[in-house]
Parts: C-alpha cells; sequence; structure tokens
C-alpha cells in the first residue's frame, strides 16, 4: 500500500489516488491552514498559507531527502513516499509571515462583522498569526460595495484568495466577477451594468474565508457563534442537496450547502439557500378548525385527533392524499393508517408542483424543475400501497363514482398549490375532508377540518431525491404554537404511544418496501443509495 | 578573469554588426550584409533536432535574465507531440535600465527574425507569437515591416525557401506590465487573461500557450541563434567564460552579450562585449569612466532585480556567474546602473521599492503585501520618521519573499527582495546615518507608529 508521511504519521493512499497534500494532511489528522485553495475548485497557490517543508522517502533504504525551499501544500502532489512536514520552525515563520502581510490592510472590524467566529483569518491568527503588530501601515476603512442582489462585498477585509471569482468561471460558468487593479490595490469587482446574479451568487459568500463577500439576506441578522446547525435536506427541488439548517432558539437564520459528494458536492443555488422564509412567515396556519356550517370552531389537538378518527371510521370509504413534501415515513404512516381503517382504501401521490425547466450550471451542478424534495419516496409508498403510482386524477376520478368517501389531504407546500376548480371538485366529493397545510389555500376554505402542519425545518425523517438517494435527516427547530408535524399526527391516529421517532418508521418501511431496503442499517449523514440493491434483487435476464 | 577579458579585446560586434548602417532595419540591407544566409544553410542541412543538439553544443545561455541554457529547454518539449508547439518570443522588455532587445528591434530587426525562424524550425514550432511591451511603438512598427518583408520573400508563410517547413509569426502587443515579461505571465497575457504567472509545473514546455507545448525565448537570445547558425558553435564559444571544471553543472558563459551601460557614466548606450567582461571595464573602456569627473558609489549589475555592487565589487566580471558571488541574484539583463557619490542609497531604495510595489501582480499574499509595506517603510524613512528597527523589518521582508525561500510563484519579489537586501547590507551605515539624521528623536523608538497617509500609486 503506497503510504504518505506527513510529520512523520504514515497515511495510506489508494491505488492512483491523486490528493494533495492538504488532504493527506488531513487524513493524518493534521492541519494545513489554507485560504485559496478548495476542493471543489482550481488549485492556484497563491494565498501561500499552506506553505510546508516536503521532500520524498527513499523506499527502499527509508532515506529522506528534503526540498530546500518551502513549497505550497495544495500544488504539491502526495505522491508515495512524498513527506510533509507542518510543525518546523521554518512553517510556523512562514505563516505566521503571511497572516501578518494578510492583515496589514485588513481593517480588523470583527466586532461589526459577520464572518467573525467563523473567519478563517480571525482563527488563524489565533492559532499561527505574531502576537503583536509590527505594521505602521494605517488600515483603509471598511468600504463596501454591491456585487449584486444577494450579495455585498466588503472591498478591504478581501484577502485575494480569489475563491469567489473562480467559482463563477468554474462552476456557475457566469464569470461576473474579476480582480481589478494591481499589487496591494487589488479588488474583487463586478463590470458595470454586469451584476453578480446567476441563480448560485449565494455560494461566493460561502466560499469567502473572511467577512469579504456578505450575504443580505443574513447580513447582521445574528452572530454564528449563537447559531445550532442542523443537518438538512434542502426542499426546494428535487435534487435534494445536503443542507445545514442554522437556528438559534428556533428561529431559522440561514441555510448551507453540506458537502455530499453523491449529490451537490459543496453547492446549494440561491432558490434553495433563501427559501426559507416561509418557515417564520406570519402567513401560516397556527389554528386548529372545525367548519360548523358556515361558521369555523376552534379546536385543540388533543381532541381533533381522535373526533376525525371516529368521522372517518363512520363514513368507511377513506382516501389520503400524499404531498410530495412529506417524508418517507410519513407517507407511510399515513397509508398505513388509511389502509387500517379501510383496506380498500385509496392511497394517492398529491400534485407535484413544476416551474420552468431544469437548469444545468458549468459543472453539473442542477435546479431542477420539479419543485419536491420527495416525489419518488411517496411514489414507491403509494406503489406499495396501491400497486402503481396513483395520482390525485385518478382519486377524483374515482371519487365521482363511490360511495360516500373521508378524504385526508396532506400538504406542506410552501406556497398555494391547489386552484379553486381542483379543490371544489374534491370537496364536493369528499364526504368528511381534513387538510392538514401550511398555508390557506382554495382548498383550507372548504375544508372540513383545517390542521396547521409544519414546515421542512420542523420534520423529521427520510426524502428521496430524483436520483434515488435516501437522506434522513432530523428536525431544526420546534414548530410554533398551534403546530403540530404530520408524523405525530399520523402516529396518534394508528394508536400509537410514544414520541414520533422517524428512524423507527423507516426500519419498518425498509422491511415492507424492497426499494427502501438499504435504509434498513442507519443511514450516514450523506444518505444511501436506494439503486443498488433494487438493481441487485432484479434477476438478470 | 580580468586578464581573459583583456586577451579578448578589442572584439568586433556581431549582434550589433549591422546597426550602423542607412536602412539597416531593411530586407535588403541585412540580405546585402550576408542575412538569411545561415537560415538557408540550415534549413537545407539540417533537421531539427540536429540544429538543436547545435545550439545545445553552443552552451548558448537564455538572455533574458535567468540564463537557462537554451538548447535543453528545447529539448524538454515533449517528443512527437500531435502538437501544435509554439514559440513565444518575449519582448517585454521592462526590467529598469534595460534597453539592448529596443536595439535589436528597431536597428536590426531581420536579425531577431531570422532567430526565431531557426529556434521555430529547431522546435516544430509552426506559430510564433512575438510579445512586445506597448511602449516601443517603433520596434512595433520595424517589425511589422521586416515580417510583411520577409512574407513577400518566402522567408516566412508555407515552405520557407522552398522547404517544407512553414511559419507564421504575429506580432502580440502588451499593455504596459511588468509581470508580462515572467513567462507563464506572458502566456497568459497572450490568452487574453490577467498576467498572472501560473504555478509550475507545468513548465510552458509541457502545457504553455493555449495549453500546448510552448518555448519562451528572449529577443537577444534569437539573435545569438541566428549568428550561431551564420558562424558556428566554434565562433561562439571562443568568446566568453569558460565553464567551471569544479562544476559539473555550469554551462558557462559563452559569446557576445549586449550590455545597457546607463546612469552615471560619460558615454551611456548599449555596447556588445564578451560575456565575462568585468563591472569596472565595462564603465572605463566603453563607458567613458563616471561622469563630472566624480568617483562612483555603487552599480546595478544586471536590472534592478539583480541588487548592487559597492564600489569595490566592480571588478566582477559580469558573466552568468560573477554577480553571484558577491551577493547579487545573478546577471539578468546585463543592464549596468551607474550610480556616483552623490546618490543616496534611501533614495535608491525607495525608487526601487515603489518599482516593485508598483509592479507586483499582486497574486501572492508575501510579495503583494511585503512590496507594499517596504514601500510605506520607505517612505516612511525618507519622511524623517525612519527607525533603526525599520532596517531589520526590512531585511526580513527581502530574505522572505521570493521563490528561492519559496514563498511566491514567480520570481518578482526576488527581484524587489534583492535590492533591498544588497542596499542594507552594503550600505547599512549610511541607512543609519540617514535615520539618525532625519530622525533624532526618535530612531531609537521600537514601538508601532502611524504610517503617513497612503499616496496613491496610480
Amino acid at each position: 500500500m503506497p503510504k504518505v508521511i506527513v510529520d512523520g504519521i504514515e497515511v495510506e493512499l489508494a491505488a492512483g489516488e491523486r490528493i494533495n497534500g492538504i488532504q493527506a494532511a488531513q487524513r493524518a489528522g493534521v492541519e494545513i491552514p489554507h485560504y485559496c485553495w478548495h476542493a471543489g475548485l482550481t488549485v492556484v497557490a497563491s494565498c501561500r498559507m499552506c506553505l510546508v517543508e516536503t521532500g520524498s522517502r527513499n523506499p527502499d533504504t527509508g532515506d529522506v531527502t528534503m526540498v530546500p525551499k518551502l513549497v505550497p501544500a495544495c500544488q504539491t502532489p502526495a505522491t508515495p513516499n512524498t513527506v510533509f512536514i507542518t510543525n518546523s520552525e521554518k512553517v510556523s515563520n512562514a505563516r505566521a509571515m503571511v497572516e501578518e502581510d494578510l492583515l496589514i490592510d485588513h481593517p480588523i472590524d470583527c466586532p461589526i462583522c459577520d464572518k467573525a467566529g467563523e473567519c478563517n483569518l480571525q482563527d488563524y491568527h489565533f492559532k499561527y498569526g505574531q502576537d503583536q503588530r509590527r505594521a505602521d501601515i494605517r488600515p483603509f476603512t471598511s468600504r463596501k460595495r454591491e456585487m449584486g442582489d444577494t450579495v455585498t462585498l466588503f472591498v478591504d477585509r478581501c484577502v485575494m484568495c480569489t475563491r469567489c471569482v473562480r467559482f463563477t468561471r468554474e462552476i456557475s460558468g457566469t464569470s461576473e466577477l474579476f480582480v481589478i487593479n494591481r499589487g496591494s490595490h487589488e479588488e474583487i469587482d463586478v463590470f458595470p451594468g454586469y451584476p453578480l446574479e446567476n441563480r448560485m451568487s449565494g455560494n461566493v459568500v460561502d466560499l469567502c474565508p473572511v467577512g469579504a463577500l456578505g450575504d443580505k439576506d443574513f447580513l447582521y441578522k445574528q452572530r454564528v457563534w449563537f447559531m445550532r446547525k442542523h443537518d438538512g435536506v434542502c426542499t426546494g427541488c428535487s435534487t435534494g442537496c445536503s443542507i445545514s439548517v442554522e437556528e438559534n432558539q428556533d428561529t431559522v437564520y440561514r441555510l448551507k450547502p453540506r458537502e455530499n459528494p453523491h449529490i451537490n458536492q459543496w453547492w446549494m443555488c440561491d432558490e434553495g439557500r433563501y427559501g426559507y422564509h416561509h418557515v417564520h412567515s406570519d402567513r401560516r396556519l397556527t389554528d386548529v378548525q372545525r367548519r360548523d356550517g358556515v361558521n369555523w370552531t376552534l379546536l385543540e389537538w388533543s381532541q381533533v385527533v381522535r373526533e376525525i378518527d371516529e368521522r372517518f371510521r363512520n363514513v368507511g370509504r377513506v382516501a389520503v392524499v400524499l404531498s410530495p413534501h412529506l417524508t418517507v415515513e410519513e407517507a407511510y404512516l399515513l397509508g398505513k393508517y388509511a389502509r387500517e381503517v379501510d383496506p380498500q382504501a385509496q392511497v394517492v401521490l398529491g400534485p407535484v408542483p413544476v416551474e420552468g425547466t431544469d437548469e444545468t450550471f458549468k459543472n453539473g451542478f442542477t435546479i431542477r424543475a420539479e419543485k419536491a424534495p420527495n416525489r419518488r419516496g411517496v411514489e414507491e409508498v403509494v406503489t406499495h400501497f396501491m400497486g402503481q403510482v396513483a395520482t390525485l386524477d385518478n382519486l377524483l376520478i374515482s371519487l365521482a363514482n363511490s360511495e360516500p368517501t373521508a378524504v385526508w389531504v396532506s400538504g406542506g407546500y410552501k406556497s398555494n398549490w391547489i386552484d379553486a376548480a381542483a379543490a371544489d371538485q374534491i370537496a364536493s366529493a369528499a364526504a368528511c375532508l381534513v387538510v392538514h397545510d401550511t398555508f390557506d389555500s382554495p382548498l383550507t376554505e372548504k375544508a372540513t377540518y383545517r390542521l396547521p402542519e409544519g414546515t421542512f425545518a420542523e420534520r423529521e425523517g427520510s426524502y428521496v431525491n430524483f436520483n434515488e438517494r435516501l437522506q434522513s435527516v432530523p428536525w431544526a427547530i420546534r414548530p410554533p404554537a398551534g403546530v403540530r408535524v404530520a408524523g405525530s399526527v399520523y402516529l396518534e391516529l394508528l394508536g400509537e404511544v410514544g414520541l414520533y421517532k422517524a428512524r423507527r418508521v423507516l426500519v419498518e418501511v425498509a422491511e415492507r418496501i424492497v426499494y427502501f431496503a438499504a435504509a434498513a442499517e442507519p443511514v450516514g449523514p450523506l444518505g444511501v443509495d436506494l439503486k443498488t440493491p433494487v438493481l441487485e434483487a432484479t434477476p438478470t435476464a | 578573469m580580468t586578464t581573459a577579458a583583456k586577451q579578448i579585446m578589442p572584439f568586433e560586434p556581431v549582434l550589433l554588426a549591422n546597426i550602423h548602417k542607412p536602412d539597416s532595419h531593411t530586407l535588403r540591407v541585412y540580405e546585402a550584409g550576408g542575412g538569411y544566409q545561415g537560415l538557408r544553410k540550415v534549413l537545407k542541412e539540417k533537421t531539427p533536432t540536429e540544429f538543436i543538439e547545435v545550439v545545445k553544443s553552443s552552451n548558448l545561455r537564455g538572455r533574458g535574465g535567468a540564463g537557462f541554457p537554451t538548447g535543453l529547454k528545447w529539448s524538454f518539449l515533449p517528443k512527437d507531440h500531435p502538437g501544435p508547439v509554439y514559440m513565444c518570443i518575449n519582448a517585454d522588455e521592462s526590467e529598469p535600465g534595460t534597453f539592448n532587445n529596443r536595439i535589436l528591434m528597431e536597428l536590426d530587426p531581420h536579425q531577431v527574425i531570422e532567430g526565431i525562424i531557426l529556434s521555430c524550425y529547431a522546435t516544430k514550432a509552426v506559430t510564433a507569437y512575438l510579445y512586445i511591451r506597448v511602449e516601443y511603438p517603433t520596434c512595433y512598427q520595424r517589425l511589422q515591416q521586416a515580417i510583411d518583408e520577409c512574407y513577400a520573400a518566402n522567408l516566412l508563410g508555407k515552405n520557407i525557401a522552398g522547404s517544407d517547413f512553414s511559419l507564421d509569426i504575429f506580432l502580440h502587443r502588451g499593455a504596459a506590465a511588468y509581470i508580462c515579461g515572467e513567462e507563464t505571465g506572458l502566456i497568459e497575457s497572450l490568452e487574453g487573461k490577467r498576467a498572472w504567472p501560473r504555478i509550475k509545473p507545468p513548465f510552458p514546455a509541457v502545457e504553455g500557450v493555449f495549453r500546448k507545448p510552448t518555448v519562451v525565448n528572449n529577443i537577444e537570445t534569437a539573435a545569438c541563434v541566428t549568428q550561431i547558425a551564420a558562424r558556428g558553435v566554434e565562433w561562439f564559444k571562443s568568446i566568453g567564460v569558460p565553464s567551471d571544471p569544479n562544476n559539473p553543472r555550469d554551462p558557462g558563459s559563452y559569446g557576445p552579450k549586449l550590455y545597457c551601460l546607463s546612469g552615471h557614466v560619460n558615454k551611456p548606450g548599449c555596447y556588445e562585449a564578451p560575456l565575462g567582461i568585468t563591472c569596472r571595464q565595462l564603465i572605463d573602456e566603453y563607458g567613458g569612466g563616471i561622469w563630472k569627473g566624480r568617483k562612483a558609489k555603487a552599480a546595478i549589475p544586471g536590472g534592478i532585480s539583480m541588487g548592487l555592487f559597492t564600489e569595490a565589487e566592480f571588478d566582477t566580471p559580469l558573466d552568468f556567474a560573477g554577480p553571484g558571488k558577491v551577493g547579487c541574484l545573478g546577471l539578468g539583463t546585463a543592464a549596468v546602473v551607474v550610480l556616483d557619490e552623490t546618490v543616496s542609497m534611501v533614495d535608491f531604495l525607495h525608487n526601487s521599492c515603489r518599482f516593485f510595489a508598483h509592479e507586483s501582480c499582486g497574486q501572492c499574499t508575501p510579495c503583494r503585501e511585503g512590496t507594499h509595506w517596504s514601500l510605506s517603510m520607505l517612505e516612511r524613512i525618507k519622511a524623517g520618521k525612519g527607525r533603526l528597527k525599520d532596517l531589520d523589518l526590512l531585511l526580513e521582508i527581502g530574505d522572505t519573499i521570493g521563490i528561492i525561500p519559496g514563498t511566491t510563484i514567480c520570481g518578482l519579489s526576488d527581484g524587489a527582495a534583492w535590492p533591498i537586501k544588497n542596499a542594507i547590507r552594503k550600505f547599512r551605515p549610511e541607512f543609519e546615518e540617514y535615520i539618525k539624521r532625519t530622525n533624532p528623536t526618535g530612531y531609537m523608538v521600537t514601538e508601532a507608529v502611524n504610517a503617513l497617509p497612503v499616496v496613491a500609486l496610480h
């Protein structure tokens, strides 16, 4: 097995593997500080923070020959028998020099900088910098200018790593950002009349290792050390990017992409990134209500679930509409309940919103037209109960010709998802209509029971993206007062006791539905590919 | 060494042989003096590989500044590459004090073009880009004229002089940046990008212009190739300093060299001399001595980035190995700038730092900030607020920036570091005296002081 040696620690390389010094050191548990290098971008080796000593070990004699000068670890391939030294005096002097250089013109306005607390310049300064400022240059003031609708540039905080410039050239392919001027007068800028306005623009803020690029949506809203991070899945489209939901005291302040080589790598689109505001909308449904004639009666959750259950059992015929915003577990529980009440119950997939067409960027990242996170997962649940993918249209046809039926419609959509005509059709066919949704819609107007539903940040469970990858995530915030998330409601409908634990349900789903078999084992943060076991289970011709 | 150089004198100029003829820039005059005969001979008699061997055996070293053996550089091109292979000619002559390429391009462009054709023939390049700095309009016009003449005379274009070899030469004008003289900066600029030098490897010979194998040569190197083709290796190796027998890696310093002499001498100009002439010989025998009857104080050996000779070091031979022996960076472009005894070294260093702070491309942190920081310190020292501690800080900057310590991508900051290191180490008493005189109350202060308001460089 070929090996690389980092500070005396041997790191194994897979055959043919191409990594650089920084990545090799990461495996050895050694941090090599860096600004300009990013695994998703080309190497420019210009910040010089990752300078290390390198050499090679003769595999036969074990003798080590060192290169006399410092080299950037990002640019130095970790080929077999390469030696890296990151803890020598020479290396620490070089790091101190780069830190000192970067701070010469830096305004050091950390108290008013959004990046403070997660800033590489700040962290590295405390770890590797000098304890005294020797430069007597008067720092520039904190100038700022707009890069576009989403991003503000704090010009003097910039360390010229050019990650953002490379992002717009290599990933989004839109090339809005560039460097103007020369030497220490260099700045990042856009051309007049051509602002940063691609649909992935928010990523440049994540890439910025310092506080130079500020996200206007997040600017001055919250100090980063107050926020907690929760793994999440973006519910904006069927790509299902891995994200982190960052919240403080049940308020979501921002969504950030979470590295996942199988789905989104390091990126997410602006639509997903800024698509969390509905969570805290004041138009959200928070009251449990029953229609009594023309009036609405306020109810309590504690009574309404039993009441609905009784009415459903009285009606006898049941149909449920599973929204593609539900998690796999929720969809399964509702289907299970419906079949328990009525063995012939209709279980159908709710409308899947589609907007425009798929947009693919230079590096392959795609924003999908299908604006729901879990069509695939719900489809498989529907197929499990119905033998095929039944949709709302199928349900409407069958409702027209059948006995009186109680209908449960699950929602969770970010905005209005149904028009008045379709709502009328459902409402007139249903003997008892329960709508469990986040926002008012023509359908909630006509419902018998109007229940407030949670959003993605409050849900716990699994989503299956367009590419059959299942990701399980925990809830990030508690729902607002009055709201109950689908999972716990369904659990109560089924008469089970205890807290709703998505994992427990998923194990049952994986047992019952072959498609989800791979989820029987605990699902890691990167999710699990459901395709492989299905392919294995399919006999080859 | 001095005696060896003296023996070759008097020296008959070769590279500059044509420049005093009337209409020396025309094809008619150049051919009347035997021009393009070497090219015709090589095209007829030698294969490209054979010609590479000829240049290799001549030990010709690149005249652009680094002194890398030209034949060796050519042989680094990948064998049997499907092509195309490109040739870049570096005429972005921006090193302060240097103007030898300008003389060649203005007064003898055909000698340069013949060398380019020969170099392209050897490297199998089918396209040559001549990157010329925008400040040389006459060179641009003369070269374009010469190229047009060559196309008309079948010395460029398809099947040159009846051979199978075809070549196009394109002139490309820069936009006045020093960094475009760095070979990969030049390539980036030629491709239409910002002239940020590339990280190496891959070297241009493997991946250069438009990601194809590329050789980057200097104008004077091309002229030398012309002369080697015409006069032979024996002639070339009869001039200059032989390689050090004790150092097998020393390729020697053979051939004629154009020395640019300027500053405080009586007769500044571009002089051709054998490599290995000493600085003092150049000043006294070619430059007519120091002006106004004064004494010399120092000299820049080969462009400002090479550092400084003190007067006592003037006997150092100006060959590729000489200046390094007295703590300079190297021969560089062999542009000697003489400073007489009235020059303040503080002024000299300030000017040098201003140049490099202005020209640093800003890619690598140590160079971008180091050059800027050293300039602001020098500005403060000049304004009478210097401290002795600043000299140590300047030296620390000088010792830590550049490709030699490994902290930058290209050699620009080595060039910025050497004047700092040489000026302060060789003239420290003068700096200390200046600081004590101009800042009698504060020169010993060691805590940080506020800088002067930033004066815009642009």
